[in-house]
């Protein structure tokens, strides 16, 4: 019943954009803008009922996957040290949001990762992911 | 998965905002306007994240609302094809596997790209993957619903559907998804987070699937 409502909600605009692509966001900060509206908005007492679902929803969702146990000095510094390995953007983006722990994540998220990358560079990035990036058990 | 887009408007301020500053009610507005829409070849807007230009504000005869053009980001859902995502499976159907994004549903991964060889299961409703194993045996691994599922981004489509009705109206015209995902499972390492976790302990994973 609620996919349907989505679906519904979910018509189409037309709209003068200027840049569909001006920058990209990852997991995390998206999660602390709209945590951030979310309270100010229940401060305010007005909440409009399309903000408030795709908020509700997009936060339900980020909450489920590793941003949570991320901080901005921590991918900062992991980005710092991902220099070195010539990546794309997305490339890296992707590794923020899901980090790869085991060689076949990153043969799935970089494309011909066997030609770019050697078995030592692949096991650094494994390393680096676990030093900056810490899956939420290894936290405790 | 979230990129901004830059987008620009003339939004119509109607007298009753007038107590609030310009900007507090561009928010809004623009909130009302875009939050949970899909726009044509944008993606599917999320909030809005800052307002980069304000221009002059016009009032036209016969209308007391002011007209002001604005210059604005917007936090938009718009993965790039060979993006990897994580979901949960909505349901199966003979066409494929549906997955949902909790505020995005309509991905579709079709039959032809799921791991092969797969087949559907009737009486579960429920597509299998049917591991070859080293005797010549397969094993069967389920996609049941409300899984996790770790897939590629092979294509999206937009569509452009046909204005609803005004609000309070019961109106069925929208029948197709104004944006839809294509995924693809068909490489190793994706599907089920648990197929793959504990490469080591491979066979344990696979056994307490069939339970």
């Amino acid at each position: 019943m609620s996919t349907l409502l989505t679906l519904l909600n979910k018509v189409y605009l037309i709209y003068f954009s200027i840049n569909v692509n001006a920058a990209f966001l990852c997991n995390f900060e998206v999660m602390q803008i709209l945590q951030k509206l979310k309270d100010n908005t229940q401060k305010k007492h007005k909440r409009e009922a399309s903000l408030a679902t795709v908020t509700y929803e997009t936060v339900h969702y980020l909450q489920d996957t590793e941003c949570k146990n991320q901080n901005a000095k921590s991918i900062q510094k992991f980005l710092e040290a991902m220099k070195v390995y010539k990546l794309t953007k997305v490339e890296k983006l992707m590794m923020v949001n899901t980090p790869p722990r085991t060689e076949l994540e990153i043969q799935l998220i970089v494309q011909e990762s066997e030609e770019r990358l050697s078995e030592e560079q692949v096991q650094e990035i494994i390393a680096l992911v676990n030093k900056y990036l810490p899956a939420a058990h290894d936290n405790t | 998965m979230f990129v901004l887009a830059e987008m620009k408007d003339v939004i119509r301020i109607t007298p009753d905002h007038f107590h609030q500053s310009l900007t507090d009610s561009i928010t809004t507005l623009l909130n009302r306007k875009l939050a949970n829409k899909v726009v044509l070849n944008v993606g599917v807007c999320i909030a809005l994240f800052d307002i980069t230009d304000i221009g002059h504000s016009y009032i036209f005869p016969g209308d007391g609302s002011s007209h002001t053009e604005v210059k604005f980001r917007y936090i938009v859902f718009r993965p790039v094809v060979e993006e990897i995502l994580i979901g949960k499976i909505r349901s199966c159907s003979r066409e494929g596997v549906h997955v949902t994004l909790g505020f995005f549903d309509d991905i579709l991964i079709p039959v032809n790209a799921l791991q092969h060889p797969s087949r559907f299961d009737e009486t579960d409703q429920a597509w299998v993957w049917e591991y070859p194993k080293e005797d010549g045996e397969k094993h069967d691994l389920f996609m049941d619903s409300g899984e996790s599922i770790r897939f590629r981004v092979t294509s999206e489509a937009f569509e452009e559907s046909l204005p609803s009705g005004p609000p309070g109206v019961e109106c069925s015209v929208q029948t197709t998804a104004p944006y839809r995902l294509i995924g693809g499972i068909n490489e190793p390492g994706l599907g089920l987070l648990s197929w793959w976790e504990t490469p080591d302990q491979g066979d344990d994973d696979n056994d307490e699937q069939e339970v």
